[in-house]
Order: C-alpha cells, then sequence, then structure tokens
C-alpha cells in the first residue's frame, strides 16, 4: 500500500471533487494572472510617473480582458522551416507545468466545515509526502518549454535566447534546491504541510513569529537561505533583472520571438504563474505560510482583515461614482458595496457566533494571501527598480556567490539542528 | 485487472515506445525527447512501488539536469537529423544475433524464476526518505562516499582536459 495504490482505489465521490477543485484553482489562478498583468502594468507606471492603463474601463480594468481577447482573435503565424511537433509541445509544456506546480500548493489550514459524500474538502489539491520534491521536479522539466520553443522556432535569435535561458535556469537550480536544504533540516520533512505547521508558535522570546527566517526553533534563521532561494527563483522564473532569455535589446523577444496569438499568451501566463508558484513557496517556505504574525491571544488581530475590505469597498463605492460610463457607475459601486458589505459581515462576528465561525477560518487563508501578494509586489517591485544584469555577471552570481553562500547556509544550519537536538 | 496493473502497462507501453522512438528518430533532438518520457514514465512506475523519493529524484536529476544538458549540447551544436552512412559490417551481421541472444538471455532468467521476479526483499523500505537516508548513510555509506568520490574525480577531470586545451 502506497500514495500512488490509496490514490488509485479512491471512489467516484473523490474525483468528482478533486476535477471541481482544480476548474476552481484553474480558474481563479488564470483571472488573478490577467489582472497580474494589469497590476505589474500600474505599480510600474506609478514608479515611473505614468498613468498606466486607464483606457478600456475604469482604472484600465478591462485591460486584461481586452487582451485576452486580443490574442485569441490574432492571425496565428507558424513561421518557415519550424520543427512542427517541437514548435507545439513547448508552449504547451510550459504551461501545463507551470499551471500543475499550483496543485501541491497548500492555501488554509483547516478543511471546509461540510463534507462531499463523505470526502473532506481540503484547501488544497493534494498533500503528497514529497510535496517540495514535485515542486523542484516540475520546475526542472520547465526548462524545457523555453529550451524547445528557442530551438523549434529555426531562427536565430529565439535559439539564443532558448540557449541562454537552458544555462541559466540549469545554474539557478542548483542554488534554488540547496538554499531551502536549511528549511528541510529544520522541518524534518518534504511536505508543505508540515513545513508550515512547524512554523507555529512564537521565537526570541515571544517576541517574534517563528517563521523560518526568524526561528531559532531547532534551527538557525534561515534570511541567508530566504535571500539565495528569492534571487535565485527570480533567476528561475526568467524575470527582471534576470529575464536575459528576453532580452529585448538585443535578442528582440528571446525564445518566443516567432510565436504569435495564444501561443504567446501561454507563455506570458507560464511566466505569471510560475512567479505566483514562487511567492507562495517564500511565503511557505520561509514566511509561515498561513501562520499570523501576531500572538495567537491577540484575538483583535482576526478583524483585520474586515479593516481592509470596509475602507477598500467604500473607496471603490465612491471612486465609481465618479465615472459616466454605465460600467463605472454600476459594477463599480456594485463591487464596493459587496466588498465592504462581506468586511462588515466578518466584522459582525464580535456579536454574531457564526460569523465569528466564518471569520475565524479566514484567518489562515488570509495571511497566506497577504504575502503572496507581499512577495508578487516585490517581483513587480524589482522590474522596475532593477536594470538587467549582464551574462557573465549572471553565471558569477550564481555560480561563484549564490551556490557557495548557500552551501555554506546548509552547513550552519546542519550543525544548529545537530546540537539542538542533542541531548 | 487491479488499476495499479493498468497503470503499470500504461507506464511500460508509455516507457517502451519512448525507447523505441530513441532509436528510430532522425533527428537528435526529437530522439532527447523521447529519453525524457522514457525517464519520465520511469519515474512513474518507481511512484507506483510507492519508492516517491526515488521517483522525485528521477525526473529532477535525470528527467531535468542530464536531459537539459543533452538538449543543450544538441543545441550549441546545432545539430541537424543524421545522414545514414552504410551500415558498418559489424552491426549489420552481429547486431541480430547479439540482440536475440540478450533478449534470450533475459527470458531464460525470468523463466528460470518461475516466471515471476521476486520483488526486493523490503518493499517498503525506499518508501519513506529518512529510511533511504538512513540506509545510505548507515548500510551503504562507504559505496554511497566512493561513489561521490568517483564523480568528484570525474568533474576535476573535466577541467582539467577544458583548461588543457584553453592552454594550446
Amino acid at each position: 500500500v502506497n500514495a500512488v495504490t490509496t490514490f488509485l482505489a479512491q471512489d467516484g465521490g473523490f474525483w468528482v471533487l478533486t476535477f471541481v477543485k482544480i476548474a476552481l484553482l484553474l480558474f481563479i489562478v488564470l483571472t488573478v494572472n490577467a489582472y497580474l498583468t494589469w497590476f505589474e502594468r500600474k505599480v510600474v507606471a506609478l514608479m515611473q510617473s505614468r498613468v498606466g492603463p486607464h483606457r478600456v474601463g475604469p482604472h484600465g480594468l478591462l485591460q486584461p480582458a481586452a487582451d485576452g481577447l486580443k490574442f485569441l482573435f490574432k492571425e496565428d503565424v507558424m513561421p518557415a522551416g519550424v520543427d512542427k511537433f517541437v514548435y507545439l509541445l513547448a508552449p504547451f509544456l510550459a504551461l501545463t507545468l507551470a499551471l500543475a506546480s499550483l496543485a501541491v500548493i497548500p492555501f488554509g489550514p483547516d478543511p471546509l466545515p461540510f463534507k462531499f459524500f463523505g470526502h473532506q474538502i481540503d484547501l488544497w489539491i493534494t498533500n503528497p509526502d514529497i510535496g517540495l520534491l514535485v515542486l523542484f521536479s516540475v520546475t526542472a522539466l520547465g526548462v524545457y518549454g523555453v529550451a524547445l520553443a528557442g530551438w523549434a522556432s529555426n531562427s536565430k535569435y529565439p535559439l539564443l535566447g532558448g540557449l541562454r535561458s537552458s544555462a541559466q535556469m540549469i545554474s539557478y537550480e542548483l542554488s534554488m534546491t540547496m538554499s531551502v536544504v536549511g528549511v528541510l533540516l529544520m522541518a524534518n520533512s518534504f511536505s508543505l504541510n508540515d513545513i508550515i505547521q512547524k512554523q507555529s508558535g512564537r521565537t526570541i522570546w515571544g517576541v517574534l513569529p517563528a517563521w523560518n527566517i526568524f526561528s531559532f526553533h531547532g534551527g538557525f534563521p534561515q534570511v541567508v537561505g530566504f535571500l539565495c532561494f528569492f534571487i535565485s527563483a527570480i533567476a528561475e522564473t526568467n524575470r527582471v533583472p534576470f529575464d536575459l532569455p528576453e532580452a529585448e535589446s538585443e535578442l528582440v523577444a528571446g525564445f518566443h520571438t516567432e510565436y504569435s496569438s495564444f501561443k504567446f499568451a501561454m507563455f506570458f501566463i507560464a511566466e505569471y504563474t510560475s512567479m505566483i508558484t514562487v511567492s507562495s513557496l517564500c511565503a511557505i517556505l520561509f514566511f509561515g505560510g498561513w501562520n499570523t504574525p501576531f500572538p495567537t491571544t491577540w484575538t483583535v488581530t482576526h478583524y483585520i482583515p474586515s479593516l481592509i475590505l470596509i475602507p477598500f469597498g467604500l473607496w471603490v463605492l465612491f471612486d465609481g461614482l465618479k465615472y459616466e460610463t454605465i460600467f463605472g457607475k454600476l459594477i463599480l459601486p456594485g463591487l464596493g458595496t459587496a466588498i465592504a458589505g462581506v468586511g462588515a459581515l466578518l466584522l459582525a462576528g464580535i456579536w454574531i457566533a457564526p460569523l465569528h465561525d466564518v471569520n475565524e477560518y479566514i484567518q489562515g487563508p488570509f495571511w497566506l494571501l497577504s504575502k503572496i501578494f507581499f512577495f508578487l509586489f516585490f517581483y513587480v517591485w524589482a522590474r522596475g527598480t532593477l536594470p538587467r544584469f549582464r551574462y557573465d555577471q549572471l553565471m558569477n552570481i550564481g555560480w561563484k556567490l549564490l551556490l557557495p553562500v548557500s552551501i555554506a547556509n546548509v552547513i550552519v544550519t546542519a550543525a544548529f539542528v545537530l546540537f539542538r537536538s542533542a541531548p | 485487472m487491479s488499476p495499479a496493473l493498468i497503470v503499470f502497462f500504461l507506464l511500460a507501453t508509455l516507457s517502451v515506445i519512448g525507447a523505441l522512438s530513441l532509436i528510430l528518430q532522425k533527428h537528435p533532438i526529437h530522439s532527447a525527447l523521447s529519453l525524457i518520457v522514457v525517464m519520465v514514465s520511469l519515474a512513474g512506475l518507481y511512484l507506483l512501488m510507492g519508492a516517491e523519493f526515488v521517483a522525485a529524484v528521477q525526473i529532477i536529476v535525470y528527467g531535468g539536469a542530464i536531459m537539459v544538458l543533452f538538449v543543450f549540447v544538441i543545441m550549441l551544436l546545432n545539430a541537424s537529423a543524421e545522414e545514414h552512412t552504410s551500415f558498418s559490417k559489424l552491426a549489420k551481421f552481429g547486431g541480430l544475433p547479439l540482440a536475440l541472444a540478450l533478449t534470450g538471455l533475459l527470458a531464460a532468467a525470468m523463466i528460470r524464476n518461475g516466471g515471476a521476479v521476486p520483488n526486493s526483499a523490503t518493499p517498503d523500505a525506499l518508501a519513506k526518505t529518512t529510511d533511504i537516508s538512513m540506509m545510505l548513510f548507515s548500510t551503504f555509506v562507504y559505496p554511497f562516499e566512493l561513489t561521490s568520490f568517483l564523480i568528484l574525480v570525474a568533474i576535476m577531470g573535466a577541467l582539467v582536459l577544458a583548461q588543457r586545451e584553453k592552454k594550446t
């Protein structure tokens, strides 16, 4: 009896539940992806004193939908002399692998309070014992999407972009994997759930939460590990300042130069999905996942979600009233009322017991999502701030700085774990 | 047939098809892709036997790192579809008998064992990562360290060879 045989022995309810969960997660992630592009353009625009997208819908909120439609209706050009099979396989590989990695990410601690045909509804699709290894194997295969796209396009710029990306991703995969070994030593498990649960509680005389980045609990604070991980992960997702595979000034658009319409969009979605995965991993491995940053006795902090939702909802409401279009006048105030209403309902949990339970339930997901959002913002922040590295600098950072430092981090953490666990 | 057996046959067929395609494809990139299919379906077989850690490592190391290097080198050399030269004499006359002999040997070994290849003595020994590391660092510590030493020597050898070429 092992994981696979128990999996195969599940009944129909389990399959239906899993498919529904996958469909729901796909829908949410793809929508978030679309609005991540909007968010990125807006934030970068603010950093550069521009307005950003503002033509399609109020605040340019319909821009992602317009972009999506445009991708669907563009002519699908296939250049002459491409290797057809590999050319079509590459965007497919990139997208499916990027989406598959989200399957092992746990979004909350407790299952939903009701059951589906006797099956507990957890806030994750699957929770394998080797969760982190699954993520790394998916990342390891993710290189092919980029490399093969570059090769199959039968054009020199994509080929150079593909070569660069394979070299870059192989190099940074090493330091990325080494930098999480410290976390694994402290958690004693590959399961993301176990890793999060080990980070509950307080450290340093109760001043800070026992997240891996601060914690002396059975280990050593993983500050260095986190920095190595995040830098390598940015390089692994081909984002600024490590976006050499698609350096516009040198390589046109790098590996996806010859891809048009929705095949290009697939690479784009894959890139943004891996950003989400990496942000979730940062939150889960180093920043306590769904654990709150406050002591558990501070129940007042449980109303932070409503304190954010109510003002935000009111702002959306009054902002919408300023518009003269139907969309602005109707949808935005409606949305604002809904958001503020949810916030008010959660706040009413002080007096009403069932709402109180709901408020308790959303604490875990709320903190995890806030942390993920922070790292997504960090990605955009880095893009708006940092210039691109030169190729030799990129290789030097990967091999001569990040790899030795992350190995040193493993040695120090291992020593701490060993001495602390010794009787 | 139990579901596990169906999955086994699916993965086995996939790996055999991948292996055949590896040999029959004309272009090195297609061959490399076929090899990746073989690696991944082998990982699936390991998973079916409960060896989760080994399966993940199979994908990370073989499916990922090593095959990416293959693809990288093929791309770097810009190798195109291979041209068939006249077959070597040895392959032409020796190939088929040798292949038959190997198949016969394997078949004989299987038949001698009563048609069923026995499972490993401890079927769940590979299930948990802790058990694997315990085994690696206690029972098999000398072979393990020796292997890593061998790899280190190989790396240094590659470096020396690369440097020598640079000087001339």
